[in-house]
């Protein structure tokens, strides 16, 4: 017979509090593993940001614009390899529920630039040579079941007025961390309308994004980039793209912390509730571990029984509740696939669980065990009879 | 007198138990020498003391002063971790209410001390089925505690405790909570014990009629041991 053999008979003596108590570790997984999904998915831009990329913007705000002159000056600058730009367009599909990310871009050095947005080749020379092109994700594509040649209408907010592109390709992402829920079509189509409508708002682009020869040197080429427009009408900002995505998180930083916080305070409520029952459990058990102790099992021993019942426990609990985690995942994934594109439980999220049900089975049987060991043995048979 | 040795020796003992602040004398100045091979039974009323000197010879109490000594070796100096891997292989326990685990068949339940030993699971299956049908229970191997009666159960423990071979084995009230045919038939098996295998048993109880199957019957009153007891030889 092996102490193993004990420790799961004990745990199955009371078969409904065992059972609800895996349930409750479980729930309380699930919910911690959404919780720290929900706060990857948040940083999943920081996430696929590369280190070889440098964003530049207006060092006022991301709102204004910069001259399009700047691409050549960038362009020169020593370590900067290519440039390419954007502007965030703001468009709404039929109604402001439909939202997804919609932006435009210099598409030959955008697509050079970001390599982990697979387009199919036939498709993507039809979208260079469209000026009216437009390039869309998988994910919207699948939700608004949209066709090669499709011609999708966007309402413009920051561009007025009802702009049409023709649907010419579908990216997929190189890997799970790649948004696929974008849209994006040539910057030209925009800036052409605009020369004519609002001529002063033409030939100005939202941020540059700059490939760079040598990631180690990213910070003295921002430099470099921020001193060459000093003094100028549109001074700049240039950070690394992580730096750049990770401003946007701090927006809205006291939201990741607030989750953050319900993720723990989640662990710490199952943690109480595993105590309770490893304390009940000990309560009821206080004699039998005086006969071990009186049969010379020592406090070793009667550590190994308590410890290994609540780990097993919440072992059980955590391993039903990661199983739970990815269909679960799925499920909020697909409903909230607008505001978090990129919703996988990572292998860290794992980790997480797995540490934290080791923590919460491990804590739990602290005190039962300081209980039992500390007994006297013949206050422990008195409990017998 | 030569330098007789004894298997359990108790010199100049006191025990006493902390009530708040008032301290309660339990023991007073035991002394008592006990053979090997001897079946002894202390009797007294409740409260004079018989459970916790046993608890005391057993190493499951610590004495305020004196010395224990048994199979020569002075328990009294001990420290937990010693005196518990002490009792593991020198004091067997049969307790008024057997304390067998429920969760584990009546075979569990005698291999359990085996499993502080060093012995493989052929040899410990050995030793168990030994010892089962020693108490004439080998039928019931894989019966669990509340599939037994008091009796069977109660032979359970005894073979429990006889399976290290200990130097004593201690009874607490062994029949207490038995009726009066499974009682006899667990005095019966004491004393197979003692005739046929040497073993030494101290032996705490109230009823007479179990006290009558002990060699020597000894009596605590208010914590003192009486000085002339009675011999059954």
């Amino acid at each position: 017979m092996h102490i193993l053999k004990i420790i799961t008979k004990n745990a199955l003596r009371h078969k409904l509090r065992t059972f609800l108590t895996i349930l409750g570790v479980a729930i309380a997984i699930l919910a911690f593993g959404l919780l720290r999904t929900v706060i990857s998915a948040w940083y999943a831009g920081v996430e696929a940001s590369s280190a070889s990329r440098l964003v530049t913007r207006n060092s006022i705000s991301l709102i204004f614009p910069l001259p399009l002159s700047y691409k050549d000056k960038i362009r020169q600058i020593d370590g900067v390899k290519l440039v390419s730009f954007g502007n965030w367009f703001g468009g709404i599909y039929i109604d402001e529920k439909n939202f997804f990310a919609n932006y435009a871009v210099e598409p030959k050095g955008y697509l050079t630039l970001y390599p982990e947005i697979i387009i199919p080749e036939d498709q993507k020379k039809a979208f260079l040579q469209d000026r009216k092109g437009a390039v869309a994700g998988r994910i919207l594509i699948e939700k608004y079941r949209w066709k090669i040649g499709d011609i999708i209408t966007l309402k413009g907010t920051i561009f007025p007025g009802e702009w049409d592109f023709v649907l010419r390709g579908i990216y997929t992402g190189r890997d799970k961390t790649v948004d696929e829920s974008a849209f994006f079509f040539q910057w030209d189509y925009i800036n052409e309308t605009m020369k004519k409508t609002t001529p002063l708002r033409a030939d100005q682009v939202g941020w540059y994004m700059i490939g760079i020869t040598n990631p180690n040197l990213a910070a003295d080429v921002a430099v470099r980039i921020d001193k060459t427009f000093k003094n100028s009408l549109a001074e700049t900002l240039t950070e690394t793209e992580k730096a750049f995505q990770l401003g946007f998180i701090s927006m809205t930083e006291a939201i990741v912390i607030a989750i953050k916080l319900v993720s723990f305070v989640v662990i710490f409520i199952i943690m109480v509730v595993v105590a309770n029952t490893m304390a009940m459990t000990a309560r009821e058990r206080i004699g039998e571990y005086a006969v071990f102790k009186t049969l010379g099992f020592g406090g070793w021993h009667i550590a190994r029984l308590i410890f290994g019942e609540s780990l097993l426990i919440s072992l059980i609990g955590c391993i039903l509740g990661i199983v739970l985690t990815f269909p679960a995942a799925d499920i909020f994934s697909s409903s909230l696939r607008t505001y978090f594109p990129v919703f996988n439980v990572a292998t860290k999220t794992i980790y997480m669980d797995i540490g934290a049900s080791v923590l919460v089975g491990s804590v739990a049987a602290v005190f039962p065990t300081w209980r039992a060991i500390k007994i006297r043995i013949a206050d422990g048979l008195r409990r017998i009879g | 007198m030569g330098n007789k040795t004894f298997i359990v020796e108790i010199k100049n003992l006191f025990k006493s138990y902390r009530r708040g602040n008032q301290i309660l004398p339990v023991l007073k100045d035991i002394n008592l020498d006990i053979d090997e091979g001897e079946f002894l039974a202390l009797m007294g009323p409740s409260g004079s003391g018989k459970t916790t000197l046993l608890n005391l010879i057993a190493g499951i109490d610590r004495a305020d002063s004196g010395t224990i000594i048994v199979g020569g070796i002075e328990i009294t100096s001990l420290s937990e971790t010693e005196l518990a891997g002490w009792r593991a292989y020198n004091v067997g326990f049969i307790f008024q209410f057997y304390n067998l685990i429920p969760v584990l068949t009546a075979y569990e339940n005698v291999e359990l001390p085996l499993l502080l030993t060093n012995l493989s699971k052929k040899e410990r299956r050995e030793h168990v089925e030994i010892a089962l049908r020693l108490v004439n229970l080998e039928d019931r191997m894989d019966h669990y505690p509340g599939q037994l009666s008091g009796g069977q159960q109660q032979r359970v423990a005894i073979a429990r405790a006889i399976i290290t071979d200990p130097t004593i084995l201690v009874a607490d009230e062994p029949t207490g909570d038995l009726d009066r045919d499974s009682a006899v038939e667990i005095l019966g098996l004491m004393e197979r014990l003692v005739h046929e295998l040497g073993k030494t048993i101290i032996m705490v109880t109230h009823d007479p009629r179990a006290a009558k199957k002990a060699h020597i019957i000894m009596h605590l009153d208010k914590g003192v041991l009486n000085a002339h007891p009675q011999n059954h030889y």
